[in-house]
This record gives C-alpha cells, sequence and structure tokens, in this order.
C-alpha cells in the first residue's frame, strides 16, 4: 500500500515539474491521522478514561500560564544570580588566573601555536577535543542506525531530486560559489594554528560546500569521492591518527621525553608540531559529518 | 542594583536567552519546535561562556608580534569550552531530529500529544 502512495507522489511531482498543475489537492499525500479524539469519542470511553480526559483538558487549560510563570520565576532567580557576578570585563576577575597566565605566557613557547585557543584545545586539553570527535562520530552512527535501518537501500527520493536538480539559477552559482567555499573551508583547517579558525570551524564550512554541491549537482557526482565505505574508512582512519598520536605525546611528556615532533617557528605554516595534522584529522572528520547528516536525512543513505 | 546589572548586561542576556529557550521548549507541542527551543538554550550559554572571556581593553588571545604578557591578551579558556558546547550542540540536534522524523513517519504528525495518545492506544490494542 505504502509503494502504491509512493508512485502516486513521485507522479503528480512529475506532471507539475513538466506541466502546469495545480498541487493544491496534492497536499493531501499523508495518510489522514488516526482518530483524534472528538467530544462524542469521550463520551463513549469509559468512566476512568473520560475522567482523566477532563483532567486533561483543564491541566491544558492553565499549562501555558504555568509554563509562562516558571520562565519568568526561573529568570528572575538567574538574573539574581547575574547580580552576584563580579563585574563584567574587569582583568581581576576569577576566571582570570594562573591557568590563563601559563597558557597565554607559557603557549607559544610550549605548543608552537600562535593561536592561543588552539594551543589550548589541541595540546594542553587535546584529550578532550578527542572526546568531543568521538562525540561527534558517536551522534552520527546512531543517526545512520535511526534512518538507515527504516529505508530500503538503494531507493532515491527522485521526485525532489530532479525538481532541484533542474535549477538553472542553483547550477550557476553553485558552480561559482563552490570552489570558493571548499578553498576557504581548506584555509581555515590549514591556519588554525595561525588565527582565528581550524578542524572544527574549517570543516563545518567544508561539509556546507560538499551539501551545496550536493544539492545542485546531484549525489552521483560525489559519489565518487565520498560512499559509504570512504566515509567509515576516512572517519576511522582520522579517529585512530588522532588517538594514537595524542598517546605518543602524552607517553613521552609523562615520561619527560623530547617527542619527534618540534615545535618550528611559531608563525610559521608548518609548525606548532602535532596541531597542524591533528586539525586536518579533525576537520576532515567534521566535514564528513557534516556531509553525512544531510545526506542520511535526506535520502537515508551516505 | 540596575546598575549592577547594567554593568552585567551581557550575562543577563544570556540568563533571559535561556529562560526564553526553557519556555519555548515548555510551552510549545510541535517537537520541531522544541528542538528550536533547546538551541536557544545552548545559544544562551554559549554567550553566557564567551562573556565570562572577555576582559575590557585587551585583544584577543592570537600572540601577535612575539608579546607573550599574559596582561595583554583576553582569556582564551572559554573560547575553548564554548568549542566543545558547539560541537555536542550540533551532535545532540541531530541525534533528536532523527529521533524526530522516525516519529513522523509512524505517526504522521510532530504534536507530542497527538503522538502520546497514538502511542497509548496501539499499547491499549496489544494488550
Amino acid at each position: 500500500m505504502k509503494s502504491k502512495k509512493k508512485t502516486k507522489v513521485s507522479e503528480r511531482l512529475r506532471a507539475w515539474d513538466q506541466s502546469s498543475f495545480d498541487l493544491t489537492d496534492a497536499l493531501e499525500l499523508n495518510p489522514p491521522l488516526p482518530k483524534a479524539p472528538t467530544p462524542e469519542d469521550r463520551e463513549s470511553l469509559p468512566v476512568i478514561d473520560r475522567i482523566e480526559a477532563r483532567q486533561f483538558a483543564g491541566f491544558r487549560k492553565i499549562y501555558p500560564w504555568l509554563a509562562g510563570l516558571l520562565g519568568l520565576v526561573m529568570s528572575a532567580f538567574l538574573l539574581l544570580g547575574v547580580l552576584k557576578l563580579p563585574p563584567y570585563g574587569a582583568a581581576d576577575n576569577p576566571p582570570h588566573n594562573e591557568v590563563m597566565d601559563r597558557y597565554v605566557g607559557e603557549g607559544m613557547h610550549e605548543t608552537g601555536a600562535v593561536n592561543t585557543v588552539a594551543g589550548v584545545i589541541l595540546d594542553y586539553r587535546a584529550f578532550d577535543t578527542l572526546g568531543e570527535s568521538h562525540v561527534l562520530y558517536t551522534a552520527a552512527a546512531a543517526v545512520l542506525i535511526l534512518l538507515l535501518s527504516s529505508s530500503r537501500k538503494g531507493e532515491e527520493p527522485p521526485e525532489l531530486r530532479r525538481i532541484m536538480e533542474d535549477d538553472p539559477i542553483l547550477r550557476n552559482t553553485a558552480k561559482v560559489v563552490v570552489p570558493f567555499v571548499l578553498l576557504f573551508g581548506v584555509y581555515i583547517i590549514l591556519n588554525g594554528h595561525l588565527g582565528p579558525g581550524g578542524g572544527f570551524a574549517g570543516g563545518a564550512i567544508l561539509g556546507g560546500g560538499l551539501i551545496l554541491y550536493a544539492i545542485a549537482f546531484g549525489y552521483e557526482s560525489l559519489e565518487r569521492l565520498i560512499n559509504d565505505r570512504s566515509y567509515r574508512v576516512t572517519i576511522a582512519a582520522c579517529l585512530c591518527f588522532y588517538s594514537a598520536a595524542k598517546c605518543y605525546s602524552f607517553y613521552c611528556g609523562a615520561n619527560g621525553l623530547e617527542t619527534i615532533f618540534s615545535t618550528g617557528t611559531p608563525g610559521a605554516i608548518l609548525s606548532a608540531g602535532l596541531i597542524l595534522p591533528l586539525n586536518v584529522a579533525v576537520g576532515l572528520v567534521v566535514a564528513l559529518t557534516m556531509y553525512g547528516f544531510y545526506s542520511v536525512f535526506q535520502r537515508g543513505r551516505i | 542594583m540596575l546598575d549592577s546589572l547594567w554593568n552585567n548586561r551581557i550575562p543577563a542576556a544570556a540568563v533571559l536567552l535561556f529562560a526564553v529557550g526553557f519556555t519555548t521548549l515548555l510551552l510549545h507541542r510541535n517537537l520541531l519546535k522544541k528542538i528550536i527551543g533547546l538551541n536557544i538554550m545552548d545559544t544562551a550559554a554559549y554567550l553566557f561562556l564567551a562573556s565570562l572571556g572577555y576582559i575590557a581593553g585587551r585583544k584577543p588571545p592570537i600572540i601577535t608580534d612575539g608579546n607573550t604578557d599574559p596582561a595583554a591578551y583576553a582569556n582564551p579558556l572559554p573560547a575553548g569550552l564554548v568549542l566543545t558546547g558547539i560541537v555536542v550542540s550540533v551532535s545532540v540536534t541531530a541525534l533528536m531530529l532523527a529521533l524526530t522524523l522516525r516519529l513522523y513517519r509512524r505517526y504522521h504528525t510532530l504534536d507530542l500529544d497527538k503522538i502520546y495518545m497514538m502511542a497509548r492506544d496501539e499499547q491499549e490494542d496489544e494488550t
């Protein structure tokens, strides 16, 4: 029954695509709701259920007011807390303690990164960032599990794709914009230790460029680059590389050994030891995950 | 009192934004709007954290001209924490959207009350 409905939808969309077609009667695409309880239904319910329904209706009447009141009370309490905060922007506030002095004062010599934030997240606190990458990977895996299992493999939503693909404005804009978006993403990733940016920001930009390309030219054109296999292999390789690299530097650091990765001259593109390769690994993971999210939500597979 | 609130206006704005997100979460029965409310709460948390790292008159923590005096730069630590928060919120949002999509495919509605009623009916049918 479901497949019958599908062909009907696709026929309608095709007709709409090729000619003028009134879409108003296609608005009822979904099967009608299973019975929403009406007053007559409520009368026919058993007594206990009827009482419950009445209570539910009364609760629903006061619920918005309760929710609004709760919001107001909560904001009042939080504002009371804000009143007790130290003055905004003062240099001797509690967050600006010796930890910050160490990170800013010694960071450039110890990590080789001019961008102190990159030094903090990929060197001093690299373990935290490794966990972040795994959170992202786990979320992508969970989304895959949730959405893959319910869609038959190999089936595409052809209607939607054809409509998007035939758009000349989108195609020509993407043709001009996508190379620059990808180049900018690569620049942000590779410059993470020298200026604002890094793996997460650059990876998100790269992923956005890939998504734009997929919308404009279809998934097939990207399939040679990103498919199920390359997606899995790349992400797993990046995470393994990250873990291995950090294990090595933790081992060396804990035992007072010199690492083979020198910090180089701060400010040069090839400096800061492990930060640049780690940024590349994180960027690849983020870019593929972003593209993977879009692809899985749109068509049920990567 | 108002003076000190005005001095801390950015944390105060973050706190109000948090309350707005929380109330959105409670008031809407549409699952997508609940997710939007949760994202507003996330954003409020970032704003609060980032405002804690600010020091008036100092430069962002990117070493320029080899000057490593900590008194010249803002605090880099909250920026790193906000980054963590953003990544986690992206992951959680994606997971929630996937769950919502599954619910929609089964019940053809995003209204939480209707979903709840239908799920209860199904349970009663089974027993």
